[in-house]
């Protein structure tokens, strides 16, 4: 298992050298520079801004000084937010994201696993068909709809939460709903798909038989091979919910990277726009790595080859 | 069972499936709606009035469903972000199923070293995260809708990709391909003549089940104020727009983001129930 986290940690490399070449490739191919438009500026003052961020070298000594910081961490100064690293600024905005993303999963999980046991054990029965229809119902609704129809409701209409911007819990609530809307209905889905194949099999006949009362049979024997499906479906997930912030943070005005992001791509950022989209991939690789430990930690059957 | 051959069957079952079927008639009504309703207005969605702004939904001046802040029609609009969105939508998933069906059968009909590399291709573009880039590419290549298919399509290829494979594998050691191969087809036709022909029931399917994904990533930039530019518009744009306006005016949100609902979840109830009628083994 040790070996493996290696071979894939070491794997992962060439895919995020990918990502950054990608990312550098395309903004440079670009037309104009991050300092170009605005203001008019004095010729030698641009000549001595873009001295100073490396941009009257060739593409590949910039190209390489890029990769050179990266491998230390070092993501190097934006070119919007003067006298701040893209360290710092990611320093700020990812806890945001990070409470908003994992609230939104956690919400997903409880939710959207008690509705899909639920709707597994009425099979058929109106509470079942009732709970599904809203599944395909979340499913169907788009994050950015929902959101404002939240704000709409709970901040305008009843004044209950507040309508945007961060600080207290309270903050925290109809983003992170909003977020989780989706993943709810996806997870409620496949809980009830794989509860009734669980139900259906032989150990749960076996523990029926032997009188075990229902509750016993869900929590001891039937919840953990029901929970398989939903680790696989995490990985994905887990990478919905990281981009999926970035219309979360615009639409509630959250100062999480999701914003830096779009207004850094406007403003031509350079540093900024790569060392998130690095971030992103390092991010979905860990996740996914992650994913990939915790399913074989909970079915004996998956064994890592070599 | 009487024959009746695979697309008999398949309507059939089909037939038989409520929900696929009636949400198959709905969104033939919208298609309908959003390519003849725009004809029957006296209003084009870029005509301003105004005399009528912020007009409530009603008879007033032939808006049957208000108008916006410019006082342009709303239905009228509504329709035409329908069209886009639906065109989007049409394209980018032909393009990745181009794409997808391409490089899934070579991989899986080819086998071995060229498998391995055009899957290890796939599997390292999974690990992109590529709602960033295509936001990276619109800022910077300017928004026209030509990039926006391409993009999209460019991204959601990689699914049709995989299943494409694995079925060209199940393919691949049955008699009829052997046949094929002993009297002497060679590798271009023989996945053009004989295995792409075989993957149409699983291709439409995951082209049905990918047309929505593809419609809500393009609402998804357009919200973002960077896919289609006004005054051309698209269900996105339409729903940013009213969640702009919400707190006074909250028709102007409900009508697009409605649509735009119901469109995704008759795409999703269609390609379950395509799903069923053509490959009645997974359940």
């Amino acid at each position: 298992m040790l070996r493996y986290t290696l071979r894939r940690v070491l794997g992962a490399i060439p895919t995020l050298l990918l990502i950054a070449t990608l990312a550098f490739a395309l903004l440079h191919a670009a037309p104009g520079g991050p300092f170009d438009t605005q203001k008019q500026m004095l010729p030698e003052i641009q000549k001595s801004i873009e001295h100073q961020y490396h941009l009257d070298e060739p593409l590949w000594r910039q190209y390489l000084h890029y990769l050179g910081n990266l491998a230390h961490g070092d993501l190097g100064p934006s070119f919007q937010y003067r006298n701040t690293s893209v360290n710092e600024l990611i320093a700020q905005g990812f806890p945001v994201d990070l409470a908003v993303g994992g609230s939104a999963i956690l919400i997903a999980l409880l939710v959207g696993g008690s509705m899909g046991v639920l709707a597994a054990l009425h099979r058929n029965s109106a509470g079942d068909h009732s709970l599904m229809g809203l599944a395909v119902l979340g499913i169907s609704v788009p994050v950015f709809v929902i959101a404002p129809l939240l704000i709409l409701v709970f901040a305008i209409e009843l004044h209950w939460l507040p309508p945007g911007d961060w600080g207290g819990i309270s903050h925290l609530i109809l983003p992170a709903g909003a977020l989780a809307f989706p993943y709810t209905a996806y997870v409620a889905r496949l809980m009830r798909g794989s509860t009734l194949e669980v139900m259906a099999s032989r150990f749960i006949l076996t523990a029926r038989a032997k009188g075990l009362p229902l509750r016993t049979i869900m929590l001891r024997h039937a919840l953990k091979p029901a929970l398989l499906p939903l680790i696989s479906f995490l990985g994905p997930a887990l990478a919905g919910v990281i981009t999926g912030s970035i219309v979360i943070e615009t639409v509630f005005g959250l100062p999480g990277i999701g914003r830096y992001f779009t207004t850094g791509a406007l403003n031509r950022d350079y540093t900024l726009v790569m060392g998130i989209t690095v971030l992103y991939g390092a991010l979905i690789l860990f996740l996914n790595l992650l994913v990939d430990l915790g399913y074989a930690a909970l079915d004996p059957r998956v064994r890592f080859a070599r | 069972m009487s024959g009746g051959g695979l697309w008999y069957e398949a309507w059939r079952r089909l037939r038989a499936n409520r929900p696929a079927l009636s949400s198959g008639a709905l969104l033939l009504l919208i298609v309908l709606a959003a390519l003849l309703l725009p004809l029957l207005s006296p209003y084009n969605y870029y005509t301003l009035d105004w005399n009528h702004l912020y007009l409530a939904p009603g008879w007033h001046g032939w808006h049957l469903l208000g108008t916006d802040a410019l006082g342009r029609d709303l239905l009228v609009r509504t329709m035409w972000g329908c069209r886009v969105s639906l065109l989007v939508g049409l394209a980018a998933s032909v393009v990745s199923v181009l794409i997808g069906v391409f490089w899934g059968t070579t991989a899986g009909y080819l086998g071995g070293r060229v498998d391995g590399l055009l899957m290890r291709f796939v599997d390292v573009l999974y690990s992109v995260p590529f709602i960033p880039f295509v936001i990276v590419l619109t800022v910077l290549f300017g928004r026209e809708l030509i990039l926006i298919f391409v993009a999209i399509g460019a991204v959601s290829w990689l699914d049709i990709a995989r299943i494409v494979r694995g079925q060209t594998l199940a393919l691949k050691s049955r008699e009829f391909i052997e046949a094929a191969r002993v009297s002497g087809v060679g590798t271009a036709s023989m996945i053009v003549r004989h295995l792409v022909p075989n993957l149409i029931g699983i291709v439409v399917i995951y082209a049905t089940l990918t047309i929505p994904t593809v419609i809500l990533f393009e609402a998804f930039l357009s919200f973002l104020g960077l896919g289609v530019q006004s005054p051309m518009t698209s269900l996105g744009s339409l729903v940013a727009e009213g969640a702009g306006r919400m707190q006074s005016f909250p028709h102007l949100l409900l009508v697009p983001a409605v649509l735009l609902a119901v469109l995704i979840f008759c795409f999703n109830f269609l390609g379950d129930g395509l799903r069923d009628a053509l490959d009645p083994r997974e359940r």
